[in-house]
């Protein structure tokens, strides 16, 4: 281990994670900091990580070798835009869950991106609260069996890619861990960009859904990729994964700055 | 310099002499007259202005912005104060400096939004889930707005907790003339780039340890989960929690004399006192008044601090007076902490009056002190 490459990323005394056997955190973890290494990053030092509750906000806090802000239930993003704003010379960076953005911080996720705030947000979409024992998410295929659905849930999941596009952010895309890849590079341009960017990684919740489908993890990874269609090709799977947006128009925290600077006359 | 402004007005000039260089808030009456100030003031002074979509983004947004090092503000009336609250208890457990300006106005819920009340007192103090302690102060006129807004910054940047000033309707839009000095006494925060001392502790209860701010490349872990002292997150242990709440806790109970501001006026063989804080208290200082010329002595207590409570000057004056009465645009949230006070040491009676937009008039607090006193 103390030759991977992700080590120098890492705080490796807390190691190994908390996450359970399976859990598709590790993946994204691994593709993120790749894509960090191929750009060249030696430490995370420009980085600061912000995330909420649930599962994945752990990846960062504590596991990451960076500063951390490990929020309240949905409010990563306004404690990651209040700290841009202030200080605007930071890489800043939201890792959160489906519940977490796409639920109870879902307001301040669009308005987030109708800003166009300066932020890079990779939302991990297992589809499930994971961490509060597998209830429904906004993210639940219809049919699926949760805790809170035993039934089968009955409501129609958000594409909260396409939501964050109509907003108006300049990057929005979807791929599942099983597109490794693909989220790496994703990653890498989306790292590139100004103004508000969305990562989704749809990914495995091994203890509450995979658990309940029966199925080894194996599977269920080899499924999301079957189940996944290209956006760009027109059809549209249980999964669409690319680019749902792609645009370079300036982001808020330039322009609060210039705002301020025409206040001042400089 | 002198100036005619309302307390609304005051408190944001307040916060920009204290060296607060952004705020983020959603607007709401009868606070909004603060937001619109700061919005026309602060890019002036290369500071932020921010128009969060709810008051739960902006009390994040301060928290966040208050971590990159600025001193951060907001300011919001009832409705808004209750959303805020989970952010308070966030701040206090990270140990985050912010100041939240809280204009009173009728509830429960909507209420009546114009209306100035006192209603808000209790969920200042215990709005929260979980042991906490917030400072809350109580401005009584647009002077106090100014000079509590200016102490609130610098009691939250030395003890690195939130700062709650409590101003009301009536004192927000009460236009009086202001001295604003040339000079104020500014407290700024401790900041560390040491990372050999832990950051969440303190060999010294008194004192919060200096705050190593994010982007300096510390490797700091913030969370609002309970933590130990490097910032590592651990939600089992006994021993961590308690060490943790009770040190947070400890910080203001041990400061109280050093936050607790108060007015007095002690006449020795008065019969009667008052306590009050805020727009009430100018209707006591009018009762005593009243009550001298039918010949009755009466003191008043003016809180300036309504949390911590130094006991002291109530124990004085329940000593020496038959009854005190609490008059408060609430239905009686000030008077249980007199009651606790007091001790059975004298009558203590409650007159709540609240709604409408009515100030208690001076000449209703004077009549119930004669009906008191019989």
């Amino acid at each position: 281990m103390r030759d991977h490459f992700a080590v120098k990323y890492l705080r490796v005394e807390l190691l190994p994670t908390s996450f359970c056997p399976g859990c598709g955190n590790g993946t994204v973890m691994n593709a993120f900091l790749k894509a960090l290494e191929e750009l060249g990053y030696e430490n995370l030092k420009e980085f600061v990580f912000v995330s909420g509750i649930g599962c994945s906000s752990w990846i960062p806090n504590p596991y990451f070798k960076a500063d951390s802000i490990h929020t309240l239930h949905g409010r990563a993003i306004p404690v990651a835009l209040g700290l841009k704003l202030a200080r605007p010379e930071l890489n800043v960076v939201v890792i959160a869950g489906d519940g977490d953005l796409a639920s109870i911080g879902l307001e301040h996720l669009i308005h987030a991106a109708r800003r166009n705030a300066d932020l890079l947000v990779l939302m991990v979409n297992n589809m499930i609260y994971g961490m509060t024992g597998g209830q429904q998410a906004p993210t639940t295929p219809i049919g699926f069996e949760t805790s809170t659905t035993p039934y089968g849930n009955i409501e129609k999941p958000f594409d909260t890619c396409a939501v964050v596009a109509a907003a108006g952010a300049n990057y929005s895309a979807r791929w599942t861990i099983a597109h490794f890849h693909r989220l790496k590079e994703s990653i890498k341009k989306a790292m590139g960009k100004r103004g508000f960017r969305f990562i989704e990684v749809v990914s495995p919740c091994t203890s509450h859904i995979v658990r309940k489908l029966k199925l080894p993890v194996s599977t269920y990874i080899r499924q999301l990729r079957e189940k996944s269609i290209l956006i760009n090709t027109g059809g549209r799977g249980e999964i669409t994964i690319g680019e749902y947006a792609d645009r370079d128009e300036e982001g808020f925290v330039s322009r609060v700055y210039e705002y301020i600077n025409r206040v001042r006359g400089c | 310099m002198r100036m005619l402004i309302s307390g609304n007005i005051a408190c944001a000039e307040g916060a920009l002499r204290a060296g607060c260089r952004f705020y983020a808030g959603y607007p709401i009456t009868p606070s909004s007259e603060i937001m619109e100030y700061m919005a026309m003031e602060l890019p002036k002074h290369g500071g932020i202005f921010f128009q969060a979509e709810d008051e739960i983004a902006a009390i994040n947004a301060i928290i966040g912005a208050s971590w990159g090092g600025l001193k951060s503000m907001t300011a919001t009336s009832g409705p808004g104060f209750s959303l805020m609250q989970e952010g308070l208890g966030y701040a206090v457990m990270t140990e985050t400096p912010l100041v939240v300006i809280d204009v009173m106005r009728v509830g429960p819920a909507t209420g009546q939004a114009t209306k100035s009340a006192q209603g808000d007192l209790m969920q200042a103090r215990w709005g929260r889930h979980g042991d906490q302690q917030v400072v809350i102060l109580a401005p009584s006129s647009p002077q106090e707005c100014l000079d509590l807004t200016v102490k609130a910054f610098n009691i939250s940047e030395e003890l690195r907790v939130p700062v709650i000033v409590l101003s009301d309707e009536i004192i927000g839009h009460m236009r009086e003339t202001v001295e604003i000095p040339e000079h104020f006494n500014i407290v700024n925060r401790k900041i560390t780039e040491d990372l050999s001392k832990p950051p969440f502790h303190s060999d010294n209860p008194m004192e919060a340890p200096p705050m190593p701010l994010i982007g300096k490349g510390l490797n700091i872990m913030v969370t609002g989960s309970t933590h130990n002292e490097w910032g590592l997150r651990d939600t089992r242990e006994f021993k961590t929690h308690f060490k943790l709440v009770k040190r947070l806790v400890e910080k203001i109970k041990l400061n109280a004399k050093r936050v607790f501001e108060y007015e007095e006026y002690n006449i020795e063989n008065s019969t009667i006192g008052f306590v009050s804080f805020g727009s009430v208290a100018r209707s006591v200082k009018g009762a005593v008044k009243i009550l001298r010329e039918k010949g009755v002595e009466a003191s008043y207590i003016n809180l300036k601090t309504l949390w911590p409570i130094i006991d002291n000057p109530i124990v004085k004056m329940a000593e020496r007076v038959k009854a005190i009465i609490v008059p408060e645009m609430n239905m009686g949230q000030l008077v249980l902490d007199v009651e606790r006070i007091a001790q059975n040491k004298c009558l203590v009676v409650s007159l709540n009056k609240v709604g409408g937009g009515e100030p208690i008039y001076p000449s209703e607090i004077a009549s119930k002190a004669l009906e008191v006193i019989g």
